[in-house]
């Protein structure tokens, strides 16, 4: 309390914190708190990561033997086709920016909530909805066409429940429209005092970044989906080339989303991370303007590199020369931001606590998933990979090795903030040393595997490619383990840890000068800003290893 | 802004901020409803490319009276909504030219959708739903149709949409739940109001115009 409380003035008298602010159900289930929508997030995407991820233990434990011995070909492609709606739109879309966007984004801002606090929790309810569609078509019976639904397998020959699945995206997806256009209002309108833009912490930009992406490219993703259950359901000729449709259209439309949707997914993880390394290295975060235009840069031109999704759909050369193009061009600003991290950490006072080894691992993990994309940039190489495990590898990479990595670096950075309890440290360390090893022994085999031509999403494949499977469905369990562990300490902790001081970290920024957990109102003064974000140490010196000046609140009389 | 604070919300400290991040938030999520309709625009694009002469054939089938007499109604009710906008905005003893302009929108908006359902109809008759027995020869002006069916049915319901919006708005102003002088829901409620009127400017060439020239 006392780096809140200027000299002179008295302490401030008891109040309950946002946890503890009320307890009914009904307060929960009512509230407009940006922070415990955060929470009613959390849990429900935590579900359904368990469910993505149950789906893919039974594929990967088919996958142990070249012909299966448990399930059916119709039952397996259920379940790949199910892991890929749930991770990616119920899990990876909505992970970090609903989740830690939605409670520290306002907070990082020096705000009381987000701009319309009643679309935030509405927004929650959408996600329900669309999460109640999925489950039911997963009780029903499931869906095969994989997450991508291409026509005209979707639209005319899959006798699974194609109409709830899409129903489920569709709805979801105006949750995400809803989110970004809070998320745009709240960054453009609610910055504290002296907050400028360019001195808003990275993890704002890329929320902000992420937010015009979601509500740009998913009215269309909204659409291609439309399309698919007109087509359907009532019949409309649209994708049907025997009455002259053109199925090729569904892939440009599904991918004008879906591709940036991969910035949606990654974006929120890199600014997570430049929020981890310059706490756990001591250092100003090397190139901060830059890493904005990057993000930026990622953001736009993003939408324009879809075509590299469909080198082999019978696009014209010309198009997929251009597209091929500017997916180079995108790794321009992605490597920017690599080697800025890596910048950050030169003369830096390095610690190895567990937030700064998931940060440390999306940094390796996601250049391994960025080259692998290069070479998917380039048109001959991408021709003799498409659609083979090297392109599962490729995007579990960024997805799983990038974006989960920096979720759990999220988790634990800002566990303390939000729950005002200590995790055990050693306990952490040792899950994000075993995420690490579990996800590289899962996905660097499917690389081989893919380059000598193991097709994705066959439910049986040569033998020679056993020793690959094999090596990926064990490392799969190791991997399961890994995301078991924080599960059952991450909840001990909520009982029995100790009570997490303000800054436990030492760290900067407005999120940490106020109380853990924080108050209702997030802030009991108005905070004044007046520096830019990182100043871990003073501007042309080493990294040092005390705590820095934080930002002090400040009257605004 | 001496009344205003009935209106002001959380988190907002001053009304100013409040409604102009309510209108902010609404051209964000016009934008994004720009690409909703830009993407079911750009279907319709390449099907035309692929198959023009189909969809001269399919523009000439439409009844023009209709969307010409729906185009009038629907621009007239962009009049209505913003005089009430601005009379909302400025005017201290404008209660009742509000109320009566959004009653006139939403009269409006609702003849829209009569005279739709009428065209629906007649379409119906025509055998202009694609499927066995449409009315055509050429393949591919099934594509037109499933687009007319698909597009105007959107639209109508965003429409519906608006007219939920203005009604509300109407029966709150008009029990004095809500105040009507300066509040941020009129303007946002006119700007999607807007947002629907635009897109049918544009649907309006695209369905009833293709096969009429020459």
């Amino acid at each position: 309390m006392s780096d809140v409380v200027l000299a002179g003035e008295l302490p401030f008298p008891p109040r309950p914190d946002y946890l503890r602010a009320g307890s009914t159900l009904a307060s929960w289930l009512t509230t407009t708190d940006h922070k415990r929508i955060a929470i009613l997030y959390a849990l429900t995407i935590t579900v359904f990561f368990f469910m993505g991820g149950a789906a893919i233990t039974a594929v990967r434990l088919e996958l142990f033997v070249p012909n299966g011995w448990f399930l059916s070909s119709d039952t397996y492609n259920r379940l790949f086709s199910f892991h890929g709606i749930i991770m990616v739109w119920f899990f990876l879309v909505p992970s970090i920016p609903n989740t830690f966007g939605n409670f520290l984004m306002p907070l990082m801002i020096g705000a009381p909530d987000v701009a319309f606090p009643r679309l935030n929790l509405f927004s929650w309810y959408l996600t329900l909805v669309g999460g109640v569609f999925a489950v039911y078509t997963l009780i029903a019976g499931g869906v095969d066409t994989g997450w991508t639904f291409y026509t005209p397998f979707s639209t005319m020959f899959s006798n699974t429940h194609v109409l709830t699945a899409a129903a489920a995206v569709f709805v979801v997806g105006f949750a995400s429209i809803a989110t970004g256009v809070n998320f745009i209002a709240t960054t453009h309108m609610l910055r504290a005092p002296g907050m400028t833009w360019f001195r808003l912490p990275l993890f704002v930009w890329s929320i902000y970044a992420t937010s015009i992406v979601m509500v740009l490219s998913t009215p269309v993703l909204a659409i291609s989906l439309m399309l698919v259950v007109a087509e359907r359901w009532l019949g409309l000729p649209i994708f049907d080339p025997a009455r002259g449709g053109d199925p090729i259209l569904f892939q440009h439309l599904f991918w004008f989303y879906s591709h940036p949707a991969v910035y949606i997914m990654v974006l929120p993880a890199m600014g997570v991370v430049s929020e981890i390394i310059p706490c756990f290295a001591r250092r100003r975060l090397f190139g901060y303007d830059f890493m904005v235009y990057a993000i930026i840069a990622i953001a736009g031109i993003g939408f324009f590199v879809w075509g590299h999704h469909m080198f082999v759909s019978g696009q014209s050369p010309y198009a997929s020369l251009i597209f091929s193009f500017l997916s180079f061009v995108i790794a321009v600003p992605s490597a920017i931001k690599v080697f800025n991290w890596t910048a950050s950490l030169y003369r830096g006072q390095i610690s190895f606590n567990s937030p700064m080894l998931y940060a440390l691992g999306f940094v390796g993990l996601f250049t391994t998933g960025g080259l692998s994309g290069l070479f998917l940039a380039s048109i001959p190489v991408d021709v003799h990979v498409t659609d083979t495990y090297f392109v599962v590898a490729h995007f579990h990479y960024i997805m799983v090795g990038g974006s989960v990595s920096a979720f759990f670096g999220a988790l634990h950075f800002w566990w303390p903030k939000i729950t005002g309890k200590m995790y055990p440290e050693s306990w952490a360390q040792f899950a994000a040393i075993t995420m690490y090893f579990g996800f590289n022994m899962t996905f660097l085999p499917q690389f081989f595997a893919g380059y000598l031509g193991m097709p994705r999403r066959y439910h049986t494949y040569p033998a020679e490619f056993q020793v690959y499977n094999v090596m990926s469905s064990a490392g799969a369990a190791v991997l399961a383990a890994a995301y078991l562990l924080p599960l059952m300490y991450l909840t001990w902790s909520l009982l029995h840890g100790k009570r997490a001081p303000n800054n436990p970290w030492g760290a900067t920024g407005l999120e940490w000068t106020t109380t853990s957990p924080p108050p209702p109102n997030n802030f009991d003064i108005q905070p004044l800003v007046d520096r830019g974000p990182y100043q871990y140490h003073a501007e042309r010196e080493s990294a040092g290893t005390d705590a820095p000046e934080v930002q002090n609140a400040r009257s605004l009389r | 802004m001496t009344d205003a604070t009935a209106l002001l919300r959380e988190p907002w400290e001053r009304f100013e901020r409040q409604q102009r991040a309510g209108k902010f938030g609404i051209w964000i999520f016009l934008a994004s409803e720009t690409l909703f309709f830009g993407a079911l625009m750009l279907t319709y694009a390449v099907c035309r490319v692929e198959h023009p002469d189909a969809f001269a054939a399919a523009g000439r089938a439409t009844n023009i009276w209709f969307g010409t007499i729906n185009t009038a109604i629907l621009l007239t009710s962009s009049l209505t909504i913003a005089v009430a906008s601005q009379a909302a905005a400025q005017s201290e003893r404008s209660r009742t030219l509000v109320l009566t302009c959004l009653g006139l929108t939403a009269a409006l908006g609702f003849a829209f959708i009569v005279v739709k359902g009428f065209e629906y109809k007649e379409d119906i008759d025509k055998h202009l739903v694609p499927g066995a027995g449409f009315a055509l020869s050429e393949a591919a002006a099934q594509l037109f149709y499933g687009l007319y069916w698909l597009v105007t049915g959107v639209h109508a319901i965003h429409l519906t949409i608006g007219i939920v919006l203005v009604v509300r708005l109407i029966v709150l102003g008009a029990t004095r739940r809500i105040r009507l002088r300066e509040n941020p829901e009129i303007e946002v409620t006119a700007l999607y109001w807007h947002l629907v009127d635009i897109v049918w400017i544009f649907l309006y060439p695209l369905i009833y115009l293709p096969g009429r020239a020459s």
